[in-house]
C-alpha cells in the first residue's frame, strides 16, 4: 500500500504535483525513456506516427467532445497544412516549391490549416449532429478530388515527394530519435492546451453552447462565433499534426487525405474514446499498432477482418472506447486495491 | 488509490510504446519480404502478384542456396505512402535484406525514393511499371527484371496503324504514372507511323461515372486506346457500350488482363478483336510458358491463366532465386555481392530470354496480342506476334529518348 502514501508527501512538496497528477508524470517519464528501449522503427513508426495521429484525433476529439461537433475534415485541414509546407517549402516534383525557409514555412502553413478549418467550421456549424459529419465529410471528399486532379497548385495523383523536414542547430529532425522528441513535445503542448482550454472560459462557455444552445444566445453569448472558434483552434492542432505528418512521411499525395483516411481518425477517436484528451492517444497507439502488426497475426488475405472485428470489439463492450472500458474497470481494480496487502 | 490507477494506465500505454521487436530469423532462414496490395482497390491483382511470386518460390522447393526461404508479407493499398509504409515495417522491423514489391507504378517511385535511404537492403521490383522507377533518378539497388509499361506496348502502335488501319485515336487512362507511360509506349510508335492522337482523357483511380469523358472522345476517331485497369476498366466499356459507343478499342496491358477478361456481362460482344501487347500471351505455346501455367495453377484460387501481375511478380522473385543461390544466401556485406550477382543475372523466363540494362531495368520479349474467343468460350489473348528483347527505351539510342522528355499527361503530344 506504498501508493497511498505518496499524495501526502507530494502536497508537503507543494501542490503544483498534485495538480499535474502523478499519471501524468508516470506517463511523462515513461515517454521520454522510452526511446532507450525502442528500435528505430518503434521510435518513428510507431511512437512518432501515433502521436501525429493522436495529434489529429486530439483535434477531432476537442471538437467532438467539448463542441459536440463530430467532424470528418481533421485530415483535410491536416493536409491543407501538409500541401502547404510542400507548396511553399521545397518539395522534389519540380511543380511550385518555392523554398522558403522552414521557420517561415511551419507557422504560415499552420495559419492557413486554422483558416482552412475556420472555414469549414463557419459551414458546418449551420448544422448539427448527423448532418456536420455529412458535411464534413463532403468537404473532405470534395478537397480530396480537387488535389486528385489539379496539376497546377496540388500536382495531382502523385502529389509531392521529396519534402524534407529541416535540420537545424545541427540537428536532422527526421532521424529517429530527434523526430520523435519533436512529435512528441508538440504533442505534449497541444494536450495540455487542450486540457486547461477545456477548464478555460472559453472551453467552458464551449461546453456549455454544446449542451444548450438556445439558453446560451438567451443570456446573450454569440453561439456560432464561439463554435467557429474552436474549429480554428481545434485547426491549430491538426495543422500542426499535419507538419509533422508530411515531414514523417516525406511527401504528401491525395491518397494521404482521402476518405479513408478522413474515417481512420474517426476511428482513432472513436476506439480511444471522446471524454478526456488522453484517449485520442490511445486510440492512435491501439490503431497504428493494429494495422502494422495484424498482417504477422492472421496473414495477408483477412488481416483487415481482424482490425474490424477488434475495433467492433472494443466499441460494442464500451460505447466510450478504451477510456470508457477503463471506467468500468476501475471501481474493481479500487477495491482490490482496498484490501490489505492489495 | 488515485496514483495506483494512473499508474496502471501510464504502464499499459507505455507497454504497449514498447511491444519488443520479434522474430529473428535463424541462421538457416533467409528472409524476403513480399510487398503487394492486399487491400485497396488493387486487391484482386496485389493477390494474384503473390501468387506469382509463391510459384517462383514453390519451384525452388521453398530454398535457396541451401536455405530456407521465409516470406514476410507487407500490404499497400495502392497509394505510395502506404507502399512506403510498409516497406519501411519489413525493412526495419522485419529485418528483411531482400524486398520484392511494390505492385503499381507510383508506389514503384516511391519505393524507389526510399531505398536510397537503405543502401544495404536490395530492392527488387513487384510489377510496377512507371518509366521512371529506374530510368530517372535511379537508386543502385533498385531491380527490375519486368519490364515497364512503355516496352510492354512494343509493336502495338504501329499494328494499329498499318494492320488495323486506325489513323486518329483518341486515349483513355487512368491519371497517374503508369498509364502515362503505357500511353507514351503506344504513342512513340503510333505518331512515328504518321498517327495523330486528338484527345487524351486522365480519370481518377475508381472513377465510377464516365458520361463526361465519353462525351468528350470525339466521334470521328477510328479508335480508342483505353488503359484502364480492373473495375475501372469494366466500368468504363459498359457505359461506353450503354451510351452507344461503336469505336474499336485498343487496350493497354491491364485493360484486357485475364482480371477484366474473366467479368461477368455484355463485355465480350465489345472486346473480341481487341488488339493490345503486353508480357505475357494467353494463347503463348511455348513449352516454358505451359509449364509455368501449370506451376501457376497449383497456387489456391489461381487463375485460368496467370495474370501480368503474377507473371511480374514470378519473373522477379525468380531472378532473385538465381542470385541468392549464387552466392550462397551471403548477405553479410551489405548485399553487395548479391547486386553484382543480379545485375548480371540473365535467364530464360517462361516467355524469353530475360536480362538487365545498365539502370537495373529489364530487357525482354514482349507479346502483341488480340482478345479472342477460347475453344471453351472464354477469352484469352491470342498471340500475334512476339517482339523480341525490347528494351527501355524501345530501341531508340538512349540520348534521343531521355530527349524525349518524362512521361506526363502532356508528353507525348501528336494531336
Amino acid at each position: 500500500m506504498a501508493t497511498t502514501d505518496l499524495p501526502a508527501a507530494s502536497a508537503a512538496k507543494g501542490n503544483w504535483f498534485e495538480r499535474i497528477g502523478a499519471g501524468h508524470f508516470l506517463l511523462a517519464v515513461a515517454l521520454l525513456v522510452y526511446p532507450a528501449v525502442a528500435s528505430d522503427f518503434f521510435l518513428t513508426q510507431i511512437g512518432g506516427y501515433s502521436l501525429v495521429l493522436g495529434m489529429l484525433a486530439l483535434s477531432l476529439m476537442m471538437l467532438a467532445g467539448y463542441g459536440g461537433m463530430v467532424s470528418l475534415a481533421q485530415i483535410t485541414v491536416a493536409g491543407v497544412a501538409g500541401y502547404a509546407v510542400a507548396i511553399f517549402g521545397e518539395n522534389g516534383a519540380n511543380v511550385l516549391g518555392f523554398g522558403w525557409p522552414w521557420w517561415i514555412v511551419v507557422p504560415w502553413a499552420v495559419l492557413l490549416a486554422s483558416i482552412a478549418s475556420a472555414l469549414i467550421g463557419w459551414i458546418a456549424v449551420r448544422t448539427q449532429g448527423i448532418y456536420t459529419i455529412m458535411i464534413t465529410l463532403a468537404i473532405a471528399t470534395a478537397i480530396f478530388y480537387f488535389a486528385q486532379q489539379n496539376y497546377a497548385i496540388f500536382n495531382g495523383f502523385s502529389g509531392f515527394a521529396g519534402v524534407r523536414a529541416p535540420q537545424f542547430w545541427g540537428v536532422d529532425w527526421r532521424a529517429p530519435l530527434p523526430f520523435y522528441y519533436l512529435c512528441l513535445g508538440i504533442a505534449v503542448l497541444a494536450y495540455v492546451a487542450v486540457l486547461y482550454g477545456a477548464r478555460s472560459t472559453f472551453g467552458l462557455t464551449l461546453q456549455a453552447v454544446r449542451d444548450n444552445p438556445r439558453r446560451m444566445r438567451a443570456i446573450g453569448y454569440d453561439v456560432t462565433a464561439h463554435k467557429v472558434f474552436a474549429w480554428f483552434i481545434a485547426g491549430i492542432v491538426a495543422g500542426l499534426a499535419g507538419v509533422l505528418m508530411v515531414w514523417f512521411n516525406g511527401r504528401i499525395s491525395p491518397g494521404t487525405i482521402g476518405v479513408g483516411a478522413a474515417i481512420n481518425i474517426l476511428i482513432i477517436a472513436v476506439i480511444g474514446g471522446m471524454r478526456h484528451p488522453i484517449g485520442p492517444f490511445i486510440g492512435a497507439v491501439v490503431v497504428v499498432l493494429m494495422q502494422t502488426f495484424a498482417i504477422d497475426i492472421v496473414g495477408a488475405q483477412r488481416f483487415n477482418t481482424l482490425i474490424g472485428l477488434v475495433f467492433l470489439a472494443i466499441v460494442f463492450f464500451s460505447p466510450d472506447g478504451i477510456l470508457g472500458l477503463w471506467e468500468r474497470i476501475k471501481p474493481h481494480l479500487a477495491q482490490e486495491g482496498l484490501r490489505p496487502g492489495g | 488509490m488515485k496514483i495506483h490507477r494512473r499508474a496502471l494506465l501510464a504502464l499499459a500505454v507505455a507497454t504497449a510504446f514498447t511491444a519488443p521487436g520479434f522474430a529473428f530469423a535463424a541462421d538457416d532462414t533467409i528472409k524476403i519480404g513480399l510487398l503487394a496490395t492486399f487491400e485497396g482497390p488493387f486487391t484482386v491483382l496485389g493477390e494474384d502478384g503473390e501468387r506469382g511470386a509463391m510459384t517462383a518460390i514453390g519451384e525452388a522447393g521453398g530454398m535457396v542456396g541451401g536455405k530456407k526461404i521465409e516470406i514476410v508479407k507487407g500490404s499497400s493499398d495502392a497509394s505510395p505512402d502506404s507502399a512506403v509504409r510498409a516497406a519501411r515495417k519489413l525493412v526495419e522491423q522485419d529485418g528483411v535484406k531482400v524486398l520484392i514489391g511494390p505492385l503499381s507504378g507510383d508506389e514503384g517511385i516511391a519505393v524507389k525514393d526510399y531505398a536510397k535511404t537503405q543502401p544495404g537492403v536490395t530492392f527488387i521490383n513487384g510489377s510496377s511499371a512507371a518509366q521512371d522507377t529506374t530510368f530517372r533518378d535511379p537508386a543502385e539497388n533498385f531491380f527490375r527484371f519486368s519490364t515497364d509499361g512503355a516496352q510492354w506496348m512494343a509493336g502495338l502502335g504501329t499494328y494499329a496503324y498499318n494492320d488495323k488501319g486506325y489513323k486518329t485515336v483518341a486515349t483513355v487512362a487512368e491519371d497517374y504514372s503508369f498509364p502515362y507511360t503505357q500511353v507514351f509506349g503506344f504513342m512513340a510508335e503510333f505518331c512515328k507511323a504518321g498517327g495523330k492522337v486528338p484527345s487524351k482523357s486522365w480519370v481518377p483511380i475508381g472513377n465510377k461515372d464516365y458520361s463526361s469523358v465519353i462525351a468528350a472522345i470525339p466521334d470521328n476517331v477510328d479508335a480508342i486506346y483505353v488503359a484502364l485497369g480492373g473495375a475501372d476498366a469494366v466500368n468504363f466499356l459498359t457505359q461506353y457500350q450503354q451510351s452507344g459507343g461503336s469505336a474499336p478499342l485498343i487496350g493497354g496491358s491491364i485493360t484486357v488482363d485475364q482480371t477484366v477478361l474473366t467479368a461477368q456481362g455484355k463485355l465480350r460482344d465489345v472486346l473480341v478483336g481487341t488488339p493490345s501487347a503486353g508480357p505475357t500471351a494467353d494463347t503463348n505455346d511455348a513449352p516454358a510458358w505451359k509449364a509455368f501455367v501449370e506451376e501457376y495453377k497449383k497456387q489456391p484460387g489461381a487463375f485460368p491463366s496467370p495474370s501480368l501481375f503474377a507473371h511480374a511478380y514470378y519473373v522477379n522473385t525468380k531472378a532473385a532465386l538465381i542470385a541468392l543461390d549464387e552466392v550462397k544466401d551471403d548477405l553479410s556485406d551489405g548485399g553487395k555481392a548479391f547486386r553484382e550477382a543480379l545485375a548480371k543475372v540473365s535467364f530464360d523466363s517462361p516467355t524469353g530470354k530475360v536480362s538487365l540494362d545498365a539502370n537495373r531495368n529489364g530487357i525482354a520479349d514482349i507479346f502483341l496480342t488480340e482478345v479472342s474467343e477460347g475453344a471453351d468460350g472464354t477469352l484469352l489473348n491470342k498471340l500475334i506476334k512476339v517482339v523480341p528483347q525490347v528494351n527501355q527505351t524501345l530501341g531508340i539510342p538512349e540520348d534521343q529518348f531521355r530527349a524525349l522528355g518524362a512521361v506526363s499527361r502532356d508528353n507525348p503530344s501528336c494531336s
